[in-house]
């Protein structure tokens, strides 16, 4: 039996800089493969509902009359299970997190106007 | 014979990091009966089997753990895929099993910190933890998630590593492996830590098979009981034999689990020296057909057992999951009677409790 054993890491800790770091002053660095938080490419979306539905947390919302795409950030587990399983891959899962926040966040994205006016040439 | 006097243990205790209450008969000082009731923090996840599709279903079993999300992930994909009768490719049994290794690393890791903190010992505490943040860099760099990987899937793995991170993986490990080096020292080694931990809360050999206790707890008191021998994942291959000691006290329970991170590390370098290339995935189509099918998964806290019921529809009929701490009450129940009230901490702190996996 022996006694400090934990002595010389302690006494190397003491004059190393601490390994935790000053959150948020300095940024963290994120790998490329960390599942930050969904994105969507709006203009490419087609707002078929597939995401919606495969959704496990139910965070999804898909409006197609009004041509909008909503996530409940607070809601979504980051699995990528939508990004699987979009069929025009227009949503991905960005390698930064969201900022934190005390309120539920909901981002929803709306096709931009220019459609409409694309349509109506092949209307008349 | 003195007075006896109920104390109340838990749910809120600074040694617990999830609520588990004991009753604790005691007769000066000494415990005589322990009595555990669980049930704080039941979410009914088994039941969200009937909602969810299969595939989806497993973003929900790894949550039921934070500590052993990969296993749980990988039981669950088992279970189906046995049910389905479809054929995992060899590279993506190798990449489940590294990264289950990892995980037991880091479970083991994170206890062994939770021990030293439950002694008093918080340098130890802090440095195991500090530790601990490399094999979490790795997991986020190879999957994408620190704590939950959402990696696995029915029919293989979503994320390939390539051989340049295996290796990276292999030069972080060795890193880990000097650290820890001076981490078990002391574990094994030093006065006040086998002050705190030999002798105390024995579990002869008999008892743990009657009470059918499980990983870890089991291998301490000399029961050679490792579900990795019995074929799942690339363990053959990779030539395991469990770690044992034959004590049966904390100090031995501790001893096993310092044993096994190295021998983990070990195993994770067999398997990327290894590791064939080919296919991650093998294509699943059409639903689990109605039928039964069990399996068994070492996790870090041991054996897991998933049982799954099939309905021909893309929702399964019934899932059950029994996880290794619900087998390990009734070891820590035995294990309590005759221990002195100031070493409760450390005795249930030994059989590593997961709540949230027992509850469910």
């Amino acid at each position: 039996m022996a006694a400090f054993k934990l002595g010389k890491m302690v006494m190397r800790s003491l004059f190393k800089k601490p390994a935790t770091l000053m959150y948020p002053v300095i940024p963290r660095q994120w790998q490329e493969r960390t599942r930050g938080h969904i994105e969507n490419k709006i203009e490419d979306c087609i707002f078929c509902g597939i995401c919606q539905r495969k959704c496990p947390t139910n965070a999804l919302g898909v409006d197609r009359a009004k041509k909008s795409w909503t996530i409940q950030r607070m809601q979504c587990i980051q699995c990528s299970c939508c990004v699987e399983a979009c069929p025009k891959k227009c949503l991905t899962n960005e390698n930064t997190y969201t900022t934190p926040s005390t309120e539920k966040i909901v981002d929803t994205f709306v096709a931009p106007a220019e459609e409409p006016k694309a349509e109506v040439p092949k209307a008349e | 014979m003195g007075k006896r006097t109920i104390i109340p243990f838990g749910p809120q205790h600074p040694v617990l990091p999830e609520p588990v209450h004991l009753d604790l008969v005691i007769e000066d000082e000494t415990v005589i009966e322990a009595i555990p009731s669980i049930g704080f923090i039941h979410r009914g996840l088994e039941k969200l089997v009937e909602k969810k599709e299969y595939t989806e279903m497993v973003y929900v079993i790894e949550r039921i753990c934070g500590i052993c999300s990969f296993g749980h992930g990988w039981g669950y994909c088992h279970v189906i895929e046995g049910l389905m009768g479809v054929e995992v490719p060899e590279r993506a049994e190798f990449l489940r099993t590294i990264w289950h290794e990892l995980s037991r690393i880091h479970s083991h890791i994170l206890w062994l910190g939770l021990a030293a903190d439950g002694f008093g010992f918080e340098s130890l505490f802090m440095h195991c933890w500090r530790v601990r943040e490399h094999v979490l860099d790795l997991f986020e760099k190879t999957t994408g998630g620190r704590v939950i990987f959402s990696v696995c899937k029915v029919g293989g793995v979503r994320k390939d590593i390539d051989a340049e991170t295996l290796k990276e993986i292999v030069t972080v490990l060795d890193g880990i492996k000097k650290e820890l080096n001076e981490l078990s020292d002391t574990f094994i080694n030093d006065y006040s830590v086998k002050n705190r931990l030999v002798g105390i809360g024995v579990l002869t050999k008999e008892e743990a098979t009657d009470l059918c206790a499980v990983g870890p707890v089991a291998r301490a008191s000399g029961l050679a009981q490792d579900i990795r021998l019995t074929g799942n994942g690339v363990y053959e291959k990779l030539g395991f034999e469990p770690c044992i000691e034959t004590a049966g006290d904390c100090y031995a329970r501790a001893v096993v689990r310092v044993r096994e991170i190295f021998q983990s590390i070990d195993l994770i370098k067999k398997a990327v020296e290894i590791i064939p290339e080919g296919e991650i995935a093998a294509v699943v189509k059409g639903n689990p057909p109605k039928g039964e099918f069990i399996t068994r998964m070492e996790q870090p806290r041991g054996e897991a057992f998933y049982y799954a019921k099939g309905a021909d529809s893309k929702f399964l009929e019934r899932m059950r999951v029994r996880t290794p701490t619900n087998a390990n009450i009734p070891a820590m129940v035995k294990m309590l009677q005759g221990c002195d009230l100031a070493d409760v901490p450390m005795v249930v702190l030994t059989i590593d409790p997961c709540i949230s996996c027992t509850e469910r």
